[in-house]
């Protein structure tokens, strides 16, 4: 796995609950180390091991916590260029959603190596739609979950959200819209200097 | 048509025959909001940079097909990139502009937003690219200062010299601290380079390190495995000779070093000639001298070799 996706989980810890739960749970994973470097390439099963600590550390359900990590990824003032990545993909909530398809070929183009889940977009009705996602982390729909939950938030629309289960290796999210503006939602400065 | 237009290239200027501006597509009206430019002159409103022959708007046919570069004549002079094609109403010219590598400030400055760019339109994703990119270099960034500290504190922390292969310095007193406090007895003897400097500066720094090469291997030659030999910095060597104390055996050792080390080096096609001065000192078993006492005595030692001049050897009388 990716530094950057491990490294996104040492600073969810860090920034949410401080540096010594987060020392904690590199101990307890065992990694033999206690800091991840986002430029380098770690083994798969090293991310399980520190979602699995996490949740032990922080007796927190994996999944729940997991959610957590989506949200904090697009909402946490150290996260902002993140936030603004996703923002780039449309103008609208259903744009966005649109754009969730081409997102592993947008991360490759930042960063080559960069392996994002695989997502696929399916539209079953003009305010419901079906997000699968395969990756070699079992939960990893449920990070989408909170992701897309604040993502909702910042483009103003109303949504309901469900896992409905994963099947070989393949998560699906389904996406209600309830109402696109719902709110004002966050602005988007496309020439905004971070 | 003009509707048309406004969707495919928001940025488009139609001009009539008089070279007048007669319809501002919605994102070149937005850039400059207050100014109305339907009326004006085409060469009124932009400077053309390339080509430049153009005058007068009789002449803006001519340049028809080819690429333009112009900016706006009153500030912010924003480049811009474009071409000019005559439109399907007679006498009309249709100009499609473009904000080429300078997108990027241009979006800031104007506060322009996804709409304002046609959806075929790459700049989007270009700006997401520049963002994208700058992030990820910054991790880069990060990470190249992260291992550039590290290695610094590794080099700080090493006991070797990189160029000889010798020990250094740190290990050397580390060494005969540790000499001092068992309370073994032992030789320590100073060496010295004449004429490297000479080397160096004459031959290069490339002779002056192979010559620094040969003396270590000569010096590791000529001792046993229980010594130690360090090079302290710059053509100065030290060699810690446990359990020494005959002024016999260490002069004897100190001749083949220093005869040997007065044998030409060859580099390349050049010859390198050096010599040095030694100064030693003693510590006895139990003796109560310090690391800094013995350095000082056997410096002291090494001058008096160095002013009788080179290949001579003292022994420091203190112990």
């Amino acid at each position: 796995m990716h530094g950057l996706t491990n490294r996104a989980i040492q600073c969810f810890v860090t920034d949410r609950y401080g540096l010594e739960k987060w020392a904690e749970c590199a101990r307890l994973a065992d990694i033999g180390f206690s800091d991840f470097e986002s430029m380098l390439i770690y083994e798969d099963g090293q991310t399980t091991q520190i979602l699995e600590a996490a949740s032990a550390v922080l007796n927190r359900p994996k999944f729940e916590l997991m959610e957590d990590l989506g949200t904090y990824l697009v909402s946490h003032p150290n996260t902002e260029s993140l936030r603004r990545l996703l923002r780039f993909g449309g103008v609208t909530f259903v744009e966005f959603l649109h754009s969730l398809d081409e997102l592993p070929d947008r991360a490759r183009l930042a960063v080559s190596d960069l392996e994002l889940p695989e997502l696929e977009l399916r539209d079953q009705a003009a305010t419901q739609f079906s997000l699968s996602c395969k990756s070699p982390i079992s939960g990893a729909g449920h990070v989408f979950i909170g992701i897309l939950r604040t993502m909702a938030d910042d483009y103003g629309a109303l949504v309901t959200l469900y896992h409905l289960g994963s099947s070989q290796g393949v998560e699906t999210i389904s996406i209600s819209l309830i109402v696109s503006e719902y709110s004002e939602g966050r602005h988007f400065d496309l020439g905004a200097r971070l | 048509m003009t509707d048309i237009l406004n969707v495919i290239c928001p940025m488009h200027l139609v001009l009539n025959k008089t070279g007048h501006i007669v319809h501002v597509g919605p994102t070149l009206e937005k850039i400059r909001a207050k100014s109305k430019w339907v009326g004006k002159r085409f060469l009124e409103v932009f400077v053309l940079k390339r080509p430049r022959s153009i005058s007068c708007a009789k002449e803006l046919h001519y340049i028809a097909f080819a690429k333009l570069h112009l900016n706006l004549r009153d500030t912010p002079r924003t480049k811009l990139k474009g071409v000019l094609v005559p439109g399907p109403v007679a006498d009309h010219l249709i100009v499609n502009l473009s904000f080429g590598i300078s997108v990027v400030d241009a979006v800031r400055e104007y506060g322009l937003t996804n709409t304002d760019f046609a959806p075929t339109d790459l700049t989007i994703e270009m700006l997401y690219l520049v963002e994208a990119k700058s992030a990820a270099m910054e991790a880069s960034r990060k990470l190249n200062l992260r291992l550039q500290g590290a290695m610094i504190a590794a080099e700080e922390q090493a006991f070797t010299d990189t160029l000889t292969g010798l020990k250094n310095r740190r290990a050397f007193d580390y060494i005969m601290e540790r000499q001092i406090v068992s309370g073994h007895g032992f030789a320590l003897m100073q060496i010295d380079l004449a004429f490297f400097k000479a080397v160096n500066d004459s031959l290069g720094h490339a002779a002056g390190d192979h010559v620094l090469q040969t003396v270590s291997q000569i010096m590791i030659e000529e001792i046993r495995e229980t010594d130690t030999v360090a090079r302290l910095g710059g053509d100065e060597f030290a060699i810690l000779f446990p359990g020494v104390s005959d002024a016999a055996v260490l002069t004897s050792i100190g001749q083949r070093i220093i005869s040997e080390l007065e044998m030409p080096i060859h580099f390349q096609d050049k010859v390198c000639q050096v010599s040095a001065s030694i100064g030693s000192v003693f510590n006895l078993m139990d003796s109560s001298s310090t690391a800094k006492q013995l350095f000082e005595n056997a410096d002291i030692a090494l001058y008096a070799s160095k002013r009788m001049g080179r290949a001579q050897q003292t022994f420091s009388p203190k112990t």
